[in-house]
């Protein structure tokens, strides 16, 4: 259960970009996120996902309100969330080979040991070669580096998928691609996700039920199932 | 036929791709030129004082402000001792100098500017603002100032020009961080449960490496002229010690008797190496933050 209550959050305390948000996942919900761009969805993302601290509101992790934030929120929480970007070219560190790039996760919270054989795994579900995981993020594509990116996310087995815009980048069959990885490993995981999109038609397709921006940021929280 | 000559000539896309493999023999064309003549500065001071058992400091009165030739390549100065033996010299003092200064400027720059960038909020805005302090003072005045504690010699000086120098590179790094601590990488990297020392380990100072890297080189020429400055003023090397400043500054009357080899050869000393010296960073600075070519094309 994740659920956002009364959230301002933005970049300037006098200016906030994000307005007493309030949004509700069920465990294992898909739920599409829909807004034009610039209204202030990838700032409620980037807040959901534990990334970035709410000048207000609350944030409660399984009925746990999240505590000791600091500019972030404590990692055991922060690795409890996948995140993948709009923009590949800028959410891959450039110097990383792919191989690399999918195992920082494991390497930054001190899996070494899984690390061989869990980047097999997950080029082979993401779709990615062995040639392709030896590149540096300029030597491939945009949609090969997405794939990485979306392995990264992955790498920690999260409990919630945030995916701000992860398609808007990408060609037909890469979205598919990649929204078939995403479902499966729900299906197999059970984890819950928010998707963060301004395209109707595969957020409605793609989730269990999609909520314009009006009424996450109305005065009163959205009940769940609306 | 007309048709085939055009159709052969003005090919739409021929021009793009004969771009990529020009502009590549040209860099490399660049770096190789550079790289030899690094090479040969690092071999002619590394190798030249032990081989070569003439004593750079051997006065010949008879022989002064000799013209070059075969004897003497560069020529003498004004007491008769050899120029290419003194330009070897200095080169080897005046590099050590320029090098030594860089590189301690730099790693202050770069670990004081990185703190501020990294760690942000209040200590950001205290370090900015020392920094600020530091550089309204006339840095040749303030290293002038530090030099003057210590007795002439060559550390002084390098001591003087490094802690008057880190400045600008601490304002770069700062900068660079600032933009790489808002991109999405960081935020992927925290979210994969990266401390913050490792972002800034990680992430960060690898991300600013080739900007610091590359202004410590910039910075040797500037740290060369520095001593020069400083050596004219009496405060930096003693005179004898011979440094491309301290050649250039015992020149200056000759020059105005006609007499230009005693400053042209140890400014062709100067401008030659770290001319050579950029032009390699400048390589290494693509090799390491690399774009894609379509980027760079634009």
């Amino acid at each position: 259960m994740l659920e956002l209550r009364a959230i301002t959050a933005g970049y300037d305390r006098h200016a906030p970009v994000v307005r007493n948000a309030s949004l509700t996942l069920a465990p294992g919900e898909a739920v599409g996120l829909l807004g034009p761009s610039g209204c202030g969805k990838s700032t409620l993302a980037r807040v959901a996902a534990l990334l970035h601290r709410p000048d207000s509101g609350t944030l409660l992790l399984d009925g746990v309100p999240v505590r000791h934030w600091r500019h972030r929120a404590p990692r055991e929480l922060r690795t409890a969330f996948g995140v993948v970007f709009q923009q590949p070219r800028l959410s891959a560190d450039p110097r990383l080979r792919l191989t690399d790039l999918i195992a920082e996760p494991l390497r930054a919270t001190g899996r070494r040991a899984e690390i061989p054989q869990r980047v097999a795994e997950l080029a082979t579900t993401v779709g990615l070669t062995p040639d392709l995981l030896g590149r540096q993020p300029h030597e491939v594509s945009d949609g090969q580096l997405q794939r990485a990116c979306l392995a990264r996310a992955l790498v920690l087995r999260p409990r919630w998928l945030v995916c701000d815009e992860m398609t808007a980048m990408l060609d037909a069959s890469t979205t598919a691609a990649l929204v078939a990885v995403v479902e499966e490993y729900r299906a197999t995981t059970g984890a819950g996700l928010l998707t963060v999109g301004h395209d109707r038609t595969l957020l409605h397709r793609w989730c269990d039920r999609t909520v314009p921006w009006e009424a996450v940021c109305g005065e009163e929280p959205v009940p769940a199932g609306s | 036929m007309a048709d085939t000559a055009v159709e052969n000539g003005i090919r739409p896309g021929t021009v793009w791709r004969s771009a990529g493999p020009a502009r590549r023999s040209t860099r490399t064309l660049r770096v190789r030129v550079s790289a030899a003549l690094v090479a040969l500065t690092v071999l002619a001071v590394v190798l030249v004082p032990p081989l070569v058992q003439l004593d750079q400091q051997a006065v010949d009165l008879a022989a002064k402000l000799q013209p070059p030739s075969w004897a003497h390549p560069f020529g003498t100065d004004d007491v008769g001792r050899d120029l290419l033996l003194r330009c070897v010299y200095g080169l080897r003092v005046s590099l050590l100098v320029g090098v030594a200064a860089a590189l301690t400027a730099t790693v202050v720059g770069t670990a004081v500017g990185a703190t501020a960038g990294a760690v942000g909020g209040w200590v950001d805005r205290g370090i900015m603002r020392l920094v600020d302090t530091v550089s309204s003072v006339p840095h040749l005045l303030l290293g002038i100032f530090i030099v003057a504690m210590f007795r002439p010699g060559v550390w002084p000086v390098v001591v003087s020009v490094a802690l008057t120098h880190w400045l600008s590179t601490a304002r770069i790094v700062r900068a660079e961080v600032l933009s790489l601590r808002s991109r999405p990488y960081i935020d992927a990297a925290v979210s994969g449960g990266a401390s913050r020392w490792r972002v800034a380990v990680r992430h960060l100072l690898p991300g600013v490496l080739p900007q610091a890297a590359l202004a410590a080189v910039l910075m040797v020429p500037h740290a060369m002229w520095h001593e020069s400055a400083l050596s004219f003023l009496g405060l930096g090397l003693p005179t004898h010690t011979a440094s491309l400043g301290t050649l250039i500054q015992t020149a200056r009357g000759s020059l105005l008797a006609g007499q230009w080899w005693p400053t042209l050869f140890p400014g062709l000393f100067i401008i030659v190496p770290t001319l050579a010296l950029a032009g390699l960073a400048g390589a290494w600075r693509e090799r390491i933050n690399p774009r894609r070519r379509s980027e760079l094309m634009l």
